[in-house]
C-alpha cells in the first residue's frame, strides 16, 4: 500500500539516485577534458574599464573558440580553457587580492595588471606562489633580474616612442614637440620616457610639465597653452582610450594643426564617435590591426568577439596574444603545466607560427635589449594613423 | 587671457547646471546624493542612444534624458529615501543608500552601455575665432543653453506653486507640513527635478565631451566641491560655487601649467581654508 511515509521515501531515493548519476556523469566528462584555469587581473571597472575589458574578452572570445573545437591538447591530455577573472578596480590593493584569490584557485598563469602600480604590487604574491604574470605596464623592474615572473605583454612606450619621434622627424618635418600626460603613474613615467627619446633624437621640448586629472572631461582649457606654443607634435603619453578623442578633438578645436601621437592602444570607433574628423592623422600603437597584416584567424577572432560582445575593441588586436602565448608555450613543454620553472626555461627557446599574422611571423618572447632577458611577448609594433574610421599602418617595427 | 576667461565662463555654466539638481535635493531633503554623477551619466548615455544611435532629433533625446530621470528619480524617492528617512533616525542611513545606488547605477551603466567612452555628432559645427578668443559654436550653444535653463529653474522656484511649496519644504518641513504643504508629493517632485537637471545637463554635455560608464564618481565629486564653495541647498550658491570652480579651473591651468598638476591641490588648499573661516560657504543658509 502506497501511503505519504513510502511516498516521501521513494522520492528521496530517487533523488540521491539522479544526484549520483549526475556526479558521476560530471566526473566522467571531467576524465574526458581537464580544465586549464588561466587567471586575468585588471580593471574592468571605471574610467579605464576599456584597458581591462577589452583584455578579458580577448580571452574569453579565444577560449570559447578553442573549446568548441573540442579544448587544447597539451602533452597526452585535452584541455578546457576557462578564464578565472577578477576586477582590481585600477586599486593596487584590490591587484593583490586578485592575485591571492589566483594563487587559492591553483592557477599558475595569469594575464595582467594593467597598470603599473597594480602589477608593481602583485609581484611579491605572484613570486611566492609560483604564477607567472603578463602585464601591460611598463616599470623596467618588474621585468629585469631578479625578478623573472612578470612577461610584457606588449610594446612599451619605451620601445615604440623613439620609432615613431624618428619617423615623424625625418618623414613629416617634426622638430617641435609637446608632452602632455594625466596625473598619474603610468602616464607620467611613459612622459618621462618619452621626453628623454625626445631629446636624444635632438627634437626640442616646448612643453613637458602640462598634465590634467584623469577625469578630467573637458581639455580645452588644460590645452590652450600648450597649443599657443605650436608644437608641430602634440604627445598624448599614456593616454586613456576614454580621454584621447577629448584631447584630440579640444586640441583641434582651439586651431592646432600639427601631428598627435600616443604609444598607447587605442580604438577606431571610440576616436571617431568622439574626434570625428578632428582625429584624422592621430598616431597610436596597435597589434595586427590592419587589413594589409591580418591573417584569416584574427579577421576570425574579430568576428566571434564582435559576435560574444557585440562590438569589437580594437585594443584587443594587442591583446589577443597573451593567452595565446600561453597556451602555445605550454604545448611545447606540457611539463610546464604546473610547474613554472619549465614555462621560464622553454621560453628562451620558444617559437611558433604567429596565427594572427600573414606570412612566416613567429612568436617568440623577446626583451633582451630592453631587460636583459626573455620577458616580453613579441608583438608586432604596428604603428597606425586613424583616418575616417579606420586605422592604416604607418609602420611595422619589431623589438628584439 | 581673453580665451582663459572664456574658457572659465563656459565651464561654469556648465558645471553649474551640474551641481544645482544637486543641491536641490540636498535643500529639500537633507539628502547627499552620491549618485548625482550617475544620473547624469545615464542621462548622457540615453541621449547618446536616442540621438547618436537612433538618429532622432537632439531635442527629443534631451527630453528622454530628462523625463526618464525625473521618473527615476520620482520612484528612487518613493520607495527608497521617503521608506529610509520615515524608518531611520540616523541621517547616515541616507547617505549609505545614496552612496549604495550610486554603485548600482554605476554596475548597471556598466552592463547596459559597455566600458567605452561614447560620443555623438556635433549639434552646431564650426569655431568661433575672432577678439583673441576661441570657442566652438557648439560650446556657445551648450552654454547658452546652460544659463537658459538656469534661468528657467531660479524662475520655476521664484514664481511657480510648486516651486513656492519647495522653498517652504526647504526652509522648515515641519512648518511647511502644519501649513498644509504635502511634504511626500513635494518632495517626489523636487527629487524627480534634480534627477532630470542631472539628466537634462548629461544629454546636453555628451554633445561636447562624450560619456563613458566610469565618470559618475568624479561627476558627483565635483559637484559636491560646487555646492561647497556655494553654500549646500542654496541655489545661488550652487550657482556661485559653479562659476567660481570654473574660473578657478581655467585661470590655475593656465598661470600654474609649469608646476604640474597643481591646479587642484591649489583649489582643495584654498578651499580648505575658506570653509575654516565660513563653514557654510558663500550663501550658507536654508534655502529662502
Amino acid at each position: 500500500m502506497i501511503n505519504r511515509r513510502s511516498t516521501l521515501k521513494s522520492m528521496a531515493l530517487g533523488a540521491v539516485s539522479t544526484l549520483a548519476l549526475a556526479a558521476l556523469g560530471i566526473s566522467s566528462a571531467q576524465a574526458d577534458n581537464k580544465e586549464l584555469k588561466i587567471g586575468f587581473v585588471g580593471v574592468t571597472s571605471g574610467p579605464a574599464a576599456a584597458w581591462g575589458t577589452s583584455n578579458v574578452r580577448s580571452m574569453q572570445t579565444r577560449a570559447a573558440w578553442i573549446n568548441e573545437t573540442g579544448g587544447v591538447k597539451i602533452g597526452n591530455d585535452t584541455y578546457k580553457i576557462n578564464i578565472v577573472t577578477f576586477d582590481d578596480q585600477k586599486d593596487p590593493k584590490r591587484a593583490i587580492a586578485g592575485m591571492e584569490k589566483m594563487a587559492q584557485e591553483g592557477i599558475h598563469y595569469v594575464v595582467g595588471p594593467n597598470v603599473d602600480d597594480g602589477a608593481a604590487a602583485v609581484r611579491p604574491v605572484a613570486e611566492a606562489n609560483g604564477i607567472i604574470y603578463f602585464p601591460y605596464a611598463f616599470p623596467k623592474a618588474l621585468y629585469q633580474k631578479p625578478a623573472s615572473n612578470a612577461v610584457l605583454g606588449m610594446i612599451a612606450n619605451y620601445q615604440s616612442g623613439p620609432a615613431i619621434y624618428k619617423y615623424l622627424k625625418e618623414n613629416k618635418g617634426v622638430k617641435k614637440i609637446a608632452f602632455v600626460a594625466a596625473n598619474e603613474s603610468d602616464p607620467l613615467s611613459q612622459r618621462d620616457s618619452g621626453v628623454e627619446a625626445a631629446k636624444a633624437l635632438g627634437l626640442e621640448i616646448v612643453a613637458q610639465n602640462d598634465t590634467y586629472q584623469n577625469d578630467t572631461r573637458d581639455f580645452t582649457p588644460v590645452l590652450t597653452p600648450i597649443v599657443a606654443l605650436k608644437p608641430d607634435l602634440l604627445v598624448l603619453s599614456g593616454v586613456a582610450p576614454a580621454n584621447a578623442p577629448l584631447l584630440i578633438r579640444a586640441a583641434r578645436e582651439l586651431g592646432y594643426e600639427g601631428l598627435i601621437s600616443t604609444e598607447t592602444a587605442q580604438d577606431a570607433k571610440v576616436l571617431e564617435e568622439g574626434a570625428g574628423e578632428y582625429a584624422n592623422g592621430f598616431i597610436s600603437v596597435g597589434g595586427a590591426s590592419t587589413p594589409e597584416i591580418a591573417s584569416d584567424a584574427m579577421k576570425e577572432f574579430v568576428n566571434r568577439y564582435t559576435k560574444m560582445f557585440g562590438e569589437y575593441n580594437d585594443e584587443s588586436n594587442t591583446k589577443v596574444y597573451a593567452l595565446e602565448y600561453i597556451i602555445e608555450t605550454l604545448k611545447a613543454n606540457p611539463a610546464a603545466i604546473n610547474d613554472v620553472a619549465e614555462f621560464k626555461k622553454t621560453m628562451d627557446t620558444f617559437s611558433a607560427p604567429n596565427p594572427f599574422l600573414k606570412g612566416d611571423a613567429k612568436l617568440s618572447y623577446v626583451g633582451m635589449t630592453s631587460f636583459g632577458q626573455k620577458r616580453q611577448l613579441s608583438v608586432p609594433m604596428v604603428v597606425n594613423e586613424y583616418k575616417d574610421g579606420a586605422f592604416q599602418t604607418l609602420f611595422v617595427g619589431s623589438v628584439d | 587671457m581673453e580665451q582663459v576667461i572664456a574658457n572659465g565662463l563656459y565651464l561654469g555654466a556648465q558645471y553649474a547646471l551640474i551641481a544645482l539638481g544637486l543641491t536641490l535635493i540636498f535643500a529639500l531633503m537633507n539628502v547627499l546624493n552620491f549618485a548625482h554623477g550617475q544620473m547624469y551619466v545615464l542621462g548622457g548615455f540615453i541621449t547618446y542612444t536616442v540621438y547618436g544611435q537612433l538618429g532622432l532629433p537632439f531635442v527629443v533625446a534631451l527630453l528622454a534624458s530628462g523625463i526618464t530621470l525625473a521618473v527615476i528619480g520620482a520612484l528612487m524617492e518613493k520607495f527608497l529615501f521617503r521608506t529610509v528617512i520615515r524608518r531611520s533616525h540616523r541621517e547616515e542611513s541616507t547617505m549609505l543608500l545614496a552612496a549604495a545606488t550610486a554603485f548600482f547605477f554605476d554596475a548597471v551603466i556598466l552592463l547596459l552601455f559597455g566600458e567605452k567612452q561614447r560620443g555623438v555628432p556635433k549639434i552646431v559645427k564650426g569655431v568661433f575665432n575672432d577678439a583673441g578668443i576661441i570657442m566652438p559654436y557648439d560650446r556657445m550653444v551648450v552654454g547658452a543653453l546652460a544659463i537658459v535653463f538656469i534661468a528657467a529653474f531660479v524662475l520655476y522656484m521664484q514664481y511657480s506653486r510648486v516651486g513656492r511649496a519647495m522653498r517652504a519644504l526647504a526652509q522648515d518641513r515641519v512648518a511647511a507640513q502644519l501649513m498644509g504643504v504635502r511634504v511626500d508629493r513635494y518632495s517626489m517632485i523636487g527629487f524627480a527635478l534634480g534627477a532630470m537637471l542631472a539628466g537634462v545637463v548629461g544629454g546636453l554635455l555628451v554633445t561636447i565631451t562624450g560619456v563613458n560608464s566610469g565618470i559618475g564618481g568624479p561627476i558627483s565629486i565635483k559637484a559636491f566641491l560646487m555646492v561647497m564653495i556655494g553654500g549646500a541647498g542654496v541655489v545661488g550658491g550652487a550657482i556661485a560655487g559653479g562659476f567660481i570652480l570654473g574660473m578657478m579651473e581655467s585661470v590655475g591651468l593656465t598661470a600654474l601649467r609649469e608646476y604640474g598638476d597643481v591646479t587642484y591641490l591649489v583649489i582643495f588648499a584654498a578651499l580648505m581654508v575658506f570653509l575654516s573661516i565660513r563653514p557654510n560657504g558663500l550663501m550658507g543658509k536654508p534655502w529662502g
